[in-house]
């Protein structure tokens, strides 16, 4: 077992065991922070996907996180309203259909903004997807119907068939099984022809085009599979907070999600997991400490940026070997 | 509608171009020459402004005042180039996103420390107050007018530093071939040090102009900072022209979908509709212009690098 496998492992039973511990501790507000964790680690992970492993440095990740949360909360108060969708389809409150329907209408925002950011590169692409972050976001301040500015309440949080999402431990586990399922997800993704051929057009896209593969189909379906993962954690989040809100777009939510990545590791499979257990832990504790908690997180960041590269897993496991 | 209040928004508009121009003019000129995108631009926009309330506040005049933002803005961007952004040139474009993020909670939360997080107010020069009649019969503020003279004349003066002056030679020369210049002698590192402190008190300048027409608040600068990059992107990444192009572009089209579309959509949907969904659609038909411009010119309307 290499080094980077073990600490895997290592954070996978931690960040079961000790949410569990704490629920038989009877401190559920641990595991509702170990939830946030697992849930921000699942975006992150989406985002790592076309980041790390694409080179697709997407700042408008964010749109996506809120278009699944928009999803869970307005199928949410639809049914518990008992009103159907557009006075026809009846709204569900099941989590796999609340999934569902945002993997899709993701997919079906991320493909066209893909395709007209993705004829981009380098530091257009970058802004590109900001901007177009940022359209869906001032759409839903302004749209009124699903309370604008103010976001949107969930009562009930969505259900899961044969468990009780209201119960934290109940919710964390259906988060954590979630999580642990799409790094499968992403492993076989990273290994197989697509996501060779996704790595190697970061790395040379010239001679990806010369063995006859068009790295923009390529790129354009790492884009589409990416949204659809943050729109799902953002689906999670919304039945998290029992809130949607338009804040959940806005950019900073973008960066964050960077963050995430790259604190715990580019392209490393596990780094999004480490990246948020990290960012959610140093926000908990400086926050405990000072209300000015984001001047520190700033200079934590600039550290790392400036002087630890390779993230956490990079500082752990060493560089990536390429075989 | 009638044609005064359409010339005044028309006016609104160039004006709100104007002040992106001042914003997208630094940002391009940064990443122009050093290759650097920088996130905190929108933080500069906001220690100007905050920097001429302050000073505005403590002496009565707002010409100190605005002395005192392009002072701050240049010597704060002195000083984060010189710490930190100078690091970041040779890194990719990932982790200056990164750090120049970290710049912003930094410079946010820092000037929450010091001011508070109550807005300030800055209130117009005397001089300035009040409406002008312009041809037409159209009244217009007269500050607002002062704003896109003092843009236009900065965009003039940008064009003259940059086309006629020993300095702007080296920044052009600094764009095409950085280390041949470096070889012919001139110091880079001063050349982006003042490349940047320069770009920084353009954005507080117009920082410290809007703030008298808005509350002086933390995170000011960030709807901005989003806006002014869609005007670079428009305009083409390391062009003064496109920059000016793009900002008037945006500023019209902005202002412009926000008084027209509602109308316009009530005839078509009914007036309680349109206004929700005339508001939605306006904030998006910038963002809609740069997909349409970058759906046929994707390196922008006039690129650098063509």
């Amino acid at each position: 077992m290499s080094r980077e496998a073990a600490f895997n492992a290592a954070l996978a039973i931690l960040l079961l065991a000790v949410p569990l511990a704490a629920y038989a501790l009877d401190e559920p507000f641990y595991v509702a922070l170990a939830t946030r964790i697992a849930i921000l680690a699942l975006a992150a992970a989406g985002l790592n996907l076309a980041l790390g492993l694409g080179g697709l440095v997407s700042f408008g990740h964010a749109a996506f996180f809120g278009v699944g949360g928009y999803v869970a909360g307005i199928l949410a108060v639809h049914a518990f309203n008992a009103e159907p969708l557009f006075g026809l389809l009846p709204a569900s409150d099941q989590m796999p259909v609340v999934w569902l329907v945002a993997a899709l209408l993701c997919a079906a925002v991320a493909l066209p903004i893909g395709a007209i950011s993705l004829r981009t590169s380098g530091v257009y692409f970058i802004m590109i997807t900001l901007a177009f972050a940022q359209m869906i976001y001032y759409f839903a301040i302004s749209w009124p119907a699903y309370g604008g500015e103010d976001g949107l309440s969930i009562t009930v949080r969505n259900a899961f068939p044969g468990l009780s999402t209201a119960n934290p431990a109940g919710f964390f586990v259906v988060c954590y099984v979630l999580l642990m399922a799409v790094l499968a997800l992403i492993w076989r993704i990273a290994n197989s022809r697509f996501g060779l051929a996704l790595q190697a057009a970061r790395q040379n896209e010239k001679r990806v085009a010369a063995v006859g593969i068009r790295p923009f189909r390529v790129r354009l379906a790492a884009f589409v599979i990416s949204a659809v993962i943050t729109g799902v954690a953002g689906a999670l989040y919304a039945d998290l907070n029992r809130f949607v809100s338009p804040s959940m777009m806005s950019w900073h939510m973008s960066g964050e999600l960077i963050v995430l990545v790259i604190l715990g590791g580019t392209g490393r499979l596990f780094g999004p997991v480490a990246g948020a257990i990290l960012y959610v832990l140093l926000e908990f504790a400086l926050g405990g400490v000072t209300e000015r908690w984001q001047l520190f997180l700033g200079f934590i960041l600039l550290g790392v940026v400036l002087f630890a590269r390779g993230g956490i897993v990079g500082l752990v496991a060493g560089k990536v070997r390429h075989g | 509608m009638q044609t005064a209040l359409l010339i005044e928004q028309l006016l609104n508009g160039v004006q709100f171009g104007v002040m992106l121009f001042l914003m997208a003019a630094g940002l391009t000129l940064i990443f122009g020459v050093m290759g650097l995108i920088n996130l905190a631009h929108g933080s500069f926009f906001m220690v100007g402004a905050f920097a001429c309330a302050a000073v505005a506040a403590a002496t009565g005049s707002f010409w100190l005042g605005l002395a005192a933002s392009l002072a701050a803005a240049a010597a704060l961007g002195a000083i984060v180039e010189m710490t930190v952004i100078r690091r970041l040139y040779a890194r990719d474009h990932l982790d200056q996103v990164l750090a120049t993020f970290a710049l912003i909670l930094i410079l946010s939360e820092g000037t929450r420390w010091l001011f508070g997080s109550f807005p300030l107010y800055l209130n117009i020069p005397p001089e300035l107050g009040g409406a002008v009649e312009l041809p037409g019969g159209v009244f217009y503020p007269v500050y607002r007018l002062a704003i896109i003279i003092a843009g236009l004349g900065v965009g003039v003066g940008l064009y003259f530093l940059i086309a006629r002056t020993r300095l702007g030679m080296r920044i052009r020369a600094g764009e095409s071939d950085r280390e041949m210049i470096g070889a012919l002698g001139v110091d880079i590192g001063t050349l982006y040090t003042v490349v940047f402190a320069l770009g920084a008190a353009l954005a507080g300048f117009a920082g410290a102009m809007v703030g008298a027409l808005q509350s002086v608040q933390v995170g000011m600068g960030e709807p901005v900072l989003i806006l002014a990059f869609v005007v670079i992107v428009i305009g083409g990444i390391g062009s003064i022209k496109g920059a000016f192009v793009g900002a008037l572009l945006v500023g019209v089209t902005d202002t412009m979908g926000r008084v027209l579309l509602p109308p316009m959509l009530a005839a078509v949907i009914g007036p309680a509709q349109a206004a929700g969904i005339g508001a939605a659609l306006a904030s998006m038909s910038i963002y809609v212009v740069m997909a349409l411009i970058l759906a046929f010119r994707p390196q922008g309307l006039f690129s650098a690098q063509a």
